[in-house]
């Protein structure tokens, strides 16, 4: 049976989760947990990546670099990863990142434009980094399509392309499909990483290893946008239940979540990601999962409902980093409500 | 009445807009096209009895008569290019990324002194010709501390170029924000969108500013508008600047007159009607004309 890579994003996806507010002692202490539990790569930063802080996406309490630099303090084992959206992020951002410790970046576009990453998934492969291409919002487009851009990635020198389920808007037999067509015309390894918006996060996981995926994403208790990700524990027991190796240890990744993330959150007063109303809305409507917090605080700025606005931004098409879009949706929901 | 001749080096999508857009000048006439290939453009140029060559910037050296040149081609190349076109005296307006002379952006910065100063003006990028004015107009009415901006465009209207010069397209547009447009700091975020229909080229500027007084912002951003409209008759709002604490939203949608590329690609419309503004104002000076 082949192993999983696992790649825990509870302090990247996880950070939209707490409006990119983690202290570096927050951050230090899950890591290392993390580390501990045996998570192969630990994926850090603001959720919207490099250089991610902004008004649009919600400014962070650190930069990427006091991150990076923090965390990269506290590993020795595990690889850490940051994420590079082109056009958030630069190249030079993505130099500074490795002076400090990254040695794994995932180099994120919409699934139809991986050609936006060909300078940046290049740069990283010459500074010697494990470069992920990362498709998101992989429910947008068909199998063929999802292929044509993964070999473009591939062609620049990604060392693996992951499926993405940004919107947690795919099913099982959906996953199935679209990972074993990449598997079976790709020579790089694949990934998946998934939101739970529907509930079928860790059944997508387990159908995506199935079709041919060697690298999972979880975070702990789930903790990513919408209704959070795949739950890192849930996981590792169900991967070990079907007798499929990860370098994981159940009990250890269990309480990373339990005794270090959940005090965390606790102590904040913020929550654990579930699935609700916006959540649902997110995963059906299949809208960007980041995009729900800014809507909830686009409805009571503007006073309307935020699934008529979450359902708006599916019927425009927004895709990732189009948080603006929300405002404008929301403003003009209001009008037409006669709300201004 | 008689005109100046210009030529286009580098017929891609810009290049082959900006010869339709020049089709219409009073004051400049396109005498020259200039690749490094047959394509789409040069069968353009060639349809309407514009003479065109496939033999790069060497046979454009050995052309009589081109007092304006406008360079659509990458920012490599248009460095070897510039010191070539400078040796000759040609005023050159560079629609790359390699921005060897100042920012111009029409509506805000375009001067006789400007002009009279530089022989090579760069026309930043289709963000920061639809965004910088804007900024610009925010900062006098309230002092801008940070702006941001998000253009949104239509994943048909960019073209490799931008694709494969991203970092190069999101750090000029913020350096004009700064230095065209005033911002103490400020921040590009740039997204393609393969939405079909195509969406229509949109700007988001965020402006958090020092003096929030919203009446005061609305009129001079409203002025600027109007001014931008002169040039490009597609250019309106999608959001009228709102505000909430110091921070100004305003979102601006730009439709193309659809020369070359459909009206969704703005984008290029507004850099391209820049590009042209900027050459008339030069060609008139020439020309002796107001």
């Amino acid at each position: 049976m082949r192993k999983v890579v696992m790649t825990d994003t509870t302090l990247r996806d996880g950070s939209h989760s707490v409006s990119h507010q983690f202290t570096l002692e927050e951050m230090k202490a899950v890591a290392k947990s993390l580390e501990e539990a045996g998570v192969d790569i630990i994926e850090i930063g603001h959720g919207d990546g490099l250089t991610g802080s902004s008004i649009n996406y919600g400014f962070g309490r650190h930069t990427d670099f006091e991150y990076i630099e923090a965390v990269a303090s506290v590993l020795t084992r595990s690889k850490l990863a940051v994420l590079l959206i082109p056009g958030i992020g630069l190249i030079e951002h993505l130099e500074k990142a490795k002076a400090l410790g990254a040695t794994v970046v995932r180099v994120a576009t919409h699934v139809t434009e991986a050609d936006v990453s060909e300078q940046h998934i290049k740069a990283a492969k010459k500074m010697g980094m494990f470069t992920v291409g990362f498709l998101m919002m992989a429910h947008m487009a068909s199998k063929e399509v999802i292929l044509e851009e993964a070999r473009k990635m591939q062609s620049y020198g990604a060392d693996v392309v992951y499926v993405t389920d940004s919107s947690g808007a795919m099913l099982p037999d959906e996953v199935f499909e679209k990972i074993s067509y990449l598997k079976a015309h790709l020579d790089v390894p694949i990934g998946h990483h998934s939101h739970n918006n529907l509930g079928v996060a860790v059944a997508n996981s387990l159908k995506a290893y199935e079709a041919g995926a060697d690298y999972l994403d979880g975070s702990l208790i789930g903790f990513g946008a919408g209704a959070g990700n795949t739950p890192t524990e849930m996981l590792t027991a169900a991967l070990e239940k079907s007798g499929i190796q990860t370098n994981v240890d159940l009990y250890k990744i269990i309480d990373a979540g339990d005794q270090v993330l959940k005090p965390i959150v606790e102590a904040r007063g913020s929550e654990l990601p579930r699935f609700n109303s916006d959540s649902l809305i997110i995963g059906y409507a299949g809208v960007y999962s980041s995009f729900m917090l800014h809507a909830k605080r686009a409805s009571e700025r503007f006073g309307v409902d935020t699934r008529d606005i979450i359902i708006a931004l599916g019927q425009k098409k927004a895709v990732g980093g189009q948080e603006d879009w929300i405002i404008e949706v929301a403003h003009n929901l209001a009008k037409e409500q006669g709300k201004l | 009445m008689k005109k100046i001749k210009a030529a286009i080096i580098g017929p891609g999508n810009i290049g082959t807009d900006l010869l339709i857009k020049l089709g219409r000048s009073d004051y400049i006439e396109v005498d020259y096209v200039v690749g490094r290939q047959e394509s789409k453009g040069i069968a353009i140029a060639r349809e309407r009895g514009i003479e065109a060559t496939t033999e790069g910037i060497d046979d454009l050296m050995k052309r009589e008569g081109i007092q304006i040149c406008f360079d659509s081609t990458g920012a490599n190349p248009h460095r070897l290019h510039a010191p070539l076109l400078k040796d000759r005296g040609i005023f050159t307006l560079d629609l790359t990324p390699a921005a060897i002379g100042p920012y111009v952006v029409p509506a805000v910065n375009l001067t006789d002194e400007l002009i009279h100063n530089h022989d090579n003006l760069n026309m930043v990028t289709c963000g920061g010709q639809a965004t910088v004015p804007i900024v610009a107009a925010i900062n006098e009415a309230a002092d801008v501390v940070y702006a941001e901006v998000i253009s949104s465009v239509s994943s048909k209207s960019a073209g490799p170029g931008t694709r494969q010069n991203i970092d190069e397209f999101t750090e000029t547009t913020r350096m004009a924000l700064e230095q065209v447009g005033g911002a103490d700091n400020a921040k590009v975020i740039i997204v393609l969108n393969p939405a079909e229909p195509p969406i229509f080229m949109r700007n988001t500027i965020y402006a958090k500013v020092r003096n929030p007084d919203i009446q005061k912002i609305k009129a001079s951003v409203d002025a600027m508008l109007e001014k931008i409209k002169a040039y490009v008759p597609g250019y309106t709002y999608l959001l009228e600047p709102i505000i909430k604490d110091d921070i100004v939203t305003v979102m601006i949608q730009v439709e193309g007159l659809g020369d070359y590329l459909p009206i969704y690609a703005g984008n290029l419309d507004i850099i391209n009607s820049a590009a042209v503004a900027v050459a008339e104002k030069y060609a008139k000076k020439l020309l002796e004309v107001e």
